[in-house]
């Protein structure tokens, strides 16, 4: 597979790559897939990241993912995606990638400086 | 790494100094030391990876196999109630087991190589599973003590250093806190109930005492990983401390229930706050850890029968999945 993947369960590299991006020295031939499992606990929210599971395939990945995310009601819908769909920002979280975000303040209401007593703003 | 349209970004990132390895050991550090969670792309030393694939491995096996015990009940369960409350509970340990599974596969190991460590005997599991559950009360007893004393053990992981460890725990500590109540009301159920019953919850929380204490592991001066774990905030308090609170937790619990823990010199210390206890049989516990155990062999077989059998289907998914790839493409 190429590129990084994303996170998982917890935060996972998929099956086949360590968590640095290079081939795990195990086999993980047979293994099956690792899926990335998303759950909206209820209607009006987004699906949020829930983990990961393995799977052999997208169906089986739902109903693991109902047996495994829900058992206490805890979604109204899932989706699955297969880890080695996601691609990832950067092997390395406190790349400089986000940088540009850094230096502009003024991109916070709490910036700019208002006189006292000015309401509703 | 996906290219950046920033020409800032990309200047950025060629700096000279951010891969020495004493530059990612400063990194790693820092981040321990604030407090931050490392997360799987992160660089980390590689004792601080190994020491987690073990204890998360140990951890993952350990709720996998404690589905046994237990599991040897269900068909046996005294009403429905009991009995779908018991079957809720195995299925719980299943699901904390692939958590962990999947939490140290981000540590760079697959799950089919972690469970192949399991059937031979590479990998451990807690010892406490290795005792038999010879009478309905163990059940209650099990919940009360043995996921107790998990708790007191699994809490502070919530916060440990390493993210997708913490993660998996907030959620099984969610899910373990009816594990215990549902095996103290049991033990409740029991004790209030006819001599015989009394008795049976008697002799269950005298059999399951010891051994729940030893979970915490050895004593803190005897704790061979304790402290590289407890810098590195894998672990959080000593083994000591853990079992300390654990006891004052039971103690008064044991009185509402109406049983008696099985220990002479339990007395509560006026001046250190705390209950006194009697010295721990650590020889029993390492006997236990050699595999002399009164079910280390039934529980290893156990699993890798249980392994075995599931091959077919596993077999049989695969198949399923190849032939609709197939015909998709
Ligand atoms: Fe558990
Ligand atoms: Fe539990």
């Amino acid at each position: 597979m190429t590129g990084q993947t994303g996170e998982s369960a917890s935060g996972a590299s998929s099956s086949g790559q360590s968590a640095d991006g290079t081939p795990a020295a195990a086999s993980t031939g047979g293994q099956w897939p690792l899926w990335e499992v998303f759950v909206r606990s209820r209607r009006g929210l987004s699906h949020s990241h829930a983990g990961s599971l393995h799977a052999p395939d997208a169906e089986m990945a739902l109903r693991n993912a109902r047996d495994l995310y829900t058992r206490r009601a805890e979604g109204v819908s899932i989706w699955v995606v297969p880890s080695s769909a996601v691609t990832a920002s950067s092997p390395d979280e406190k790349d400089p990638f986000f940088e540009p975000a850094g230096d502009k303040p003024y991109r916070h209401p709490t910036f700019y400086e208002i006189p006292e007593g000015v309401k509703h703003l | 790494m996906t290219t950046t349209a920033e020409p800032g970004a990309a200047t950025a990132q060629a700096g000279p100094d951010r891969h020495t390895p004493e530059a990612l050991q400063a990194e790693f550090d820092a981040a321990v030391a604030a407090d931050t969670r490392i997360e799987p792309r992160d660089w980390m030393p590689d004792a601080y990876r190994s020491t987690l694939v073990r204890q998360m491995a140990q951890h993952a096996h350990s709720e996998i196999i404690g589905m046994q015990p237990e599991a040897n009940w269900i068909t046996r369960a005294p009403s429905l109630r009991r009995k779908a409350i018991l079957m809720a509970k195995v299925q719980d340990e299943a699901g904390h087991g692939l958590y962990l599974y999947s939490a140290t596969e981000t540590l760079g190991v697959s799950r089919d190589e972690l469970l192949d460590k399991l059937h031979a005997g590479r990998q451990r599991y807690s010892s406490i599973f290795n005792y038999p559950t010879l009478a309905w009360a163990d059940v209650g007893a099990i919940g009360w003590l043995v996921d107790g004393a998990a708790i007191t053990n699994q809490v502070p992981l919530c916060r440990c250093s390493y993210g997708p460890y913490a993660r998996a725990m907030v959620r099984i500590c969610k899910e373990e806190s009816f594990h215990q109540r549902q095996g103290y009301e049991l033990l409740l159920a029991l004790s209030r109930g006819t001599d015989a019953q009394h008795a049976m919850a008697q002799d269950a929380v005298n059999r399951w005492w010891w051994p729940s204490l030893m979970m915490f592991g050895p004593p803190d001066d005897e704790s061979a990983h304790s402290a590289q774990s407890m810098a590195w905030k894998i672990k959080r308090h000593s083994n000591d401390e853990l079992r300390q609170r654990f006891v004052d937790i039971c103690v008064p619990q044991a009185e509402i229930l109406g049983l008696t823990l099985p220990d002479p010199d339990l007395r509560w210390n006026e001046e250190r706050g705390h209950y006194d206890y009697g010295a721990i049989d650590w020889s029993e516990f390492q006997e236990v850890l050699r595999g002399n155990g009164p079910c280390n062999e039934q529980r290893l077989e156990r699993r890798r029968a249980a392994h075995d059998n599931g091959s077919w289907v596993r077999d049989a998914a695969a198949a399923h999945a190849a032939k609709h790839r197939k015909a998709q493409a």
